[in-house]
């Protein structure tokens, strides 16, 4: 009796702490977005099929539900911690870094056995997505094998002991599952990080990805560890909002996190060296885009850029603005765009797309003015760019 | 064939501001929330973005917000005994159509009645006798006190962040409000806009004639705003482009602005637009409603059952469906008897048109309730004893717009076309203030809404017919307050002048005021209400009517505020009696 009695203690505990690294895991997909790319427009979470662009061809992400078949109900912790943190799936079939394993490679084993877990917890989707879609030659998984010697640096995150607690939390989400890099710093020819440009500012699927050093005009310089822990939290923040690819981010997986690791992100980013600008002086400015932008501009964004805190981001001192490439700035202006919304801050107001009502010319010319008033400077955008713009945005 | 759904906790039928203020409260007392919307769904950014909203021909000359009338329409006549026609192009008043409702078109003026507005009929036989009030006018008390609304006008002002001036703080009187409102628990969100020359004139010679000018309250917002619920709104741009149009900037209150993001967040809440309400279905008591029958956008019937139905849509509909389901006994003005259609009441609005040829206006800086008011010929403020009528006016300088095809004022014996018109209107666009009497209505027996028996809509049914014109009485009173609107213009130094009354026969055509109200008026007793001061139906208890149908009479303010106030007022007797014990709550 009293042997059943221990038993049943230890499967409860057991089952506790089974579910503590469920809880756990479930927190840490959070940190990683894994929904974001493992789930297609009105599709099961996590079941996969969502199609992904790069510049080698489109792929679809795969169903990590556990389900048996057309899942990854069959892997073992061992290899889904070898998927996650080498690259190498089970059958020894390379994954391509559109899922970030240069970055997850720094999470600790504990932690991809976490997510592992909770993965295991979810209910299985029959879901069979065809993962190998890019054209030829890129369908040939082997070729990663090169890759992976040429740019993928293997290794856990090693904690800094001359940096406190928080710093060393930021870096290994920010380094880590966080994979902020795979965004907002720059690929090279074969799609892998500048590393020495790490975090300085990225162009991904038609979006610049401003820098998130703490540089004046490219960076976070003006940002406030509080203002970017209200960015990540509610996506709004720092004058700005969270739009485009961003606001996904924010609305999915840092509006989840917890304080204490969103300030710890933040104490890491406004920590690291900042980009060396290129000093830039403010470029004369056609007087129509001035006008445009009275007309067309002021009523939300400010006479002054200034914006209005949670509802229209300010243009004066934005690093989007003056972005080293204004295709994001481009590409909102054609298309418009819609603010994060998040339980905190809920209104996600809109900005309506201008493609029919301004020209080439004049948005070149709206854009060089904004990017060169009220203290900002940066290369006025050329007419031409906007037209390929139009054309094909990603 | 009608196919039935899911039952679900409540049914809104209806989706502007009372659809969306219980359903925010609802859904966050835990119920299941099904909203039915007639129209299209309105989101600023898609629907009326600034690139496209301040567009004239589209929204104001054709009436691209308004409920279509080849959808539905209403009759109309003056008097029992003519035979209604009907209405093909709305003039007179402007019903909206689609998520917000007419909270999306609506100029923004937020007031709130005046303590003695809600005792009309006891303060006045108190104070003038009760031989004072014509047999025919059926004027009555309100069901509630402005004391007990007081914190529920407060909610809606922040809910929307009306931006005005406190005329009375707790009972101390405040510099630059209105020294007649009632007493408010604490000042107004944001602080009034900016005025431009126009009303500053009019505040300047109404002050000089020993008047109280202040500015009105309304919810194009003097500043960034962000309300209870989290929810931004941005700075009125005074663009001009407010009343019949959507806000592109966010900077008007309205449904969308304050409560959409919010509601669209709850999982709990399912929102159908495109579905219009046929009728509410009933027991074989008739006692209890026990959901809706609705038609969707392909034509197919579904019955959805609810244990709760919120009747939220414009007034007019709200007393059609009363009248279609059968709810209520319908008023029959010979008689005298039952009470669905009656007390249907109007505004009484008339202006003064001013011409100066040493002042320039710009008239194009507007915003829908930028204007400064007077208020000393209204409520109780003054003896309507040898003026001989009830009710009253607030007068007021409004620089809501000068827009190029409807904002053309030209002076009296100008012609109506060619080159002497065209000089004129060049000359005067500029140079010319209109003055605006919005005066009361009471309600009286020739005033009611009943179902045509010949015109149908597209299912069938039959169409609204309203009857009315003006009393007698309010053509008394807006006589005696467009004089004293003239006395402030005159001391204005206008060139010239225009006066503009109201005569009867009330002309359905042109424009006046969309404060259309009553018909399922709140009331202390069932035999001349339809719905007591919860706003609880008095012979279907789980059924709730909101909005301006539920006035006896109208004031001469702008309806919006007391309409938010009320459904605040009836969601917080909803879910903190009602829920828990199911019944009648009066």
């Amino acid at each position: 009796m009293r042997g059943i009695v221990a038993l049943l203690l230890l499967a409860l505990l057991g089952g506790g702490a089974r579910a503590d690294e469920v809880t756990r895991g479930r927190y840490l997909a959070t940190v990683g977005d894994c929904i974001a790319c493992h789930t297609a427009p009105g599709g099961a979470p996590f079941a996969g099929g969502r199609p992904i662009a790069t510049p080698f061809g489109t792929l679809r992400s795969a169903n990590i539900t556990p389900d048996r078949a057309s899942g990854i109900g069959g892997w073992s912790d061992a290899a889904f911690d070898r998927a996650l943190r080498a690259g190498i799936a089970p059958g020894g079939k390379y994954l391509y870094p559109a899922c970030p394993f240069p970055y997850f490679t720094r999470a600790r084993g504990e932690d991809i056995a976490a997510i592992h877990a909770y993965l295991r917890s979810l209910a299985p989707v029959g879901n069979p997505v065809q993962t190998d879609a890019l054209p030829f030659p890129f369908d040939i998984r082997a070729l990663m094998r090169g890759w992976d010697a040429a740019f993928f640096r293997p290794g856990v995150w090693h904690d800094d002991p001359a940096q406190d607690a928080a710093w060393n939390r930021g870096g290994y989400l920010v380094e880590g599952l966080g994979h902020c890099g795979a965004c907002h710093t720059a690929k090279n020819a074969f799609g892998a990080d500048e590393t020495r440009r790490a975090l300085q500012g990225g162009l991904l699927q038609g979006w610049w990805a401003p820098g998130l050093t703490p540089a004046p005009r490219t960076g976070l310089a003006g940002w406030s560890i509080d203002g970017l822990v209200a960015y990540l939290r509610t996506g709004s923040g720092g004058g700005q909002l969270a739009s485009g690819p961003m606001a996904e981010v924010v609305e999915r997986s840092t509006s989840h996190l917890s304080d204490t690791d969103l300030r710890a992100m933040a104490v890491y980013l406004l920590a690291r060296p900042a980009r060396t600008e290129v000093a830039v002086r403010p470029a004369p400015t056609p007087l129509a885009g001035e006008a445009i932008y009275l007309d067309r501009c002021a009523a939300c964004h400010g006479r002054a850029g200034e914006g209005t805190a949670g509802l229209f981001p300010a243009l004066r001192g934005s690093a989007v603005v003056q972005a080293p490439r204004p295709q994001t700035l481009i590409r909102v202006v054609l298309e418009g765009g819609r603010a994060a919304a998040t339980d905190a801050a809920p209104t996600g107001a809109a900005m309506p797309g201008f493609a029919s009502l301004l020209d080439n010319d004049e948005i070149a010319a709206v854009l060089a003015y904004i990017r060169n008033s009220w203290g900002n400077a940066s290369a006025p955008p050329r007419p031409a760019q906007v037209e390929r713009m139009r054309g094909s945005p990603g | 064939m009608t196919r039935r759904l899911a039952p679900t906790d409540a049914v809104i039928i209806g989706f502007g501001w009372t659809g969306m203020i219980m359903a925010e409260a609802l859904t966050a007392a835990g119920l299941r929330v099904v909203a039915i919307e007639r129209g299209p769904m309105r989101d600023t950014a898609q629907s009326f973005p600034p690139a496209t909203a301040p567009d004239e021909l589209r929204y104001a000359i054709r009436g691209d917000m308004l409920l279509p009338t080849a959808e539905e329409t209403i009759t109309f006549r003056n008097h029992l005994d003519q035979h209604a026609l009907p209405v093909r192009k709305w003039g007179s008043f402007l019903p909206g159509s689609g998520v917000g409702g007419s909270g999306v078109h609506w100029n923004g003026h937020t007031w709130r009645l005046r303590p003695e507005d809600f005792a009309l009929r006891s303060a006045t036989i108190a104070r003038y006798g009760r031989h004072f009030i014509p047999p025919d006018m059926t004027i009555q008390d309100w069901p509630v006190s402005y004391a007990e609304l007081e914190p529920f006008y407060d909610g809606f002002e922040y809910l929307c962040g009306t931006s005005g001036q406190a005329g009375n703080l707790r009972g101390a009187i405040q510099p630059g409000g209105n020294p007649f409102e009632g007493p408010r628990a604490r000042g107004y969100p944001t602080p009034p806009l900016t005025m431009p020359y126009g009303p500053t004139l009019f505040a300047e010679a109404a002050a000089g004639m020993g008047y109280h000018p202040f500015p009105l309250p309304t919810g194009n917002l003097s500043q960034p705003y962000t309300n209870p619920h989290g929810v931004v709104l941005g700075q009125c741009s005074y663009c001009g482009f407010c009343e019949r149009f959507g806000c592109g900037n966010y900077a008007k209150a309205s449904p969308q602005t304050t409560l959409l993001p919010v509601l669209t967040r709850r999982p709990a809440l399912s929102l159908r637009t495109g579905c219009e309400v046929l009728r509410i279905v009933t027991d074989s008591t008739g006692k209890r409603a026990t959901g809706v029958v609705y038609v969707d956008d392909k034509g197919e019937e579904w019955e959805q059952p609810a244990e709760l139905v919120l009747l939220c849509a414009f007034m007019l509909d709200n007393v059609r469906l009363l009248l279609l389901s059968g709810i209520g006994a319908p008023y029959e003005p010979r008689a005298g008897t039952g009470v669905v259609g009656r007390n249907y009441a109007y505004q009484t609005v008339s202006a003064v048109q001013l011409f100066f040829e040493d002042k320039i206006f710009n008239p194009f800086i507007g915003a829908g309730g930028l204007g400064m008011v007077v208020d000393d010929f209204n409520g109780d403020s003054f003896d309507h004893g040898p003026a001989g009528f009830i009710g009253g006016a607030w007068l007021t300088q409004l620089a809501s717009n000068g827009r190029p095809i409807l904002a053309r004022p030209t002076p009296p014996g100008t012609p109506r076309w060619g080159a002497a018109w065209k000089a004129a209107t060049a000359h005067y666009y500029n140079r010319s203030l209109g003055l605006v009497a919005s005066g009361s209505s009471s309600s009286h027996r020739g005033a009611f809404l009943d179902l045509d028996p010949g015109y149908t809509d597209r299912h069938g049914r039959p169409l609204m017919r309203m009857t009315f014109d003006f009393h007698p009485n309010d053509l008394r009173m807006s006589e005696y307050v467009t004089d004293r609107l003239a006395g402030i213009g005159r001391a204005m130094g206008p060139s010239r002048m225009a006066v503009f009354k109201r005569h009867a026969p009330y002309d359905i055509r042109p424009y006046q005021t969309t404060h259309v109200v009553g018909g399922a008026a709140m009331g202390a007793h069932p035999e001349t209400s339809v719905v007591n001061r919860y706003l609880q139906s008095w012979d279907v208890s789980n059924l709730f009517v909101l909005g301006g149908s539920a006035f006896p009479q109208n004031s001469s303010y702008n309806p919006t505020g007391t309409i938010g106030a009320l459904a605040l007022w009836a969601a917080s007797a909803i879910t903190g009696h009602y829920l828990r014990a199911p019944g009648p709550l009066a």
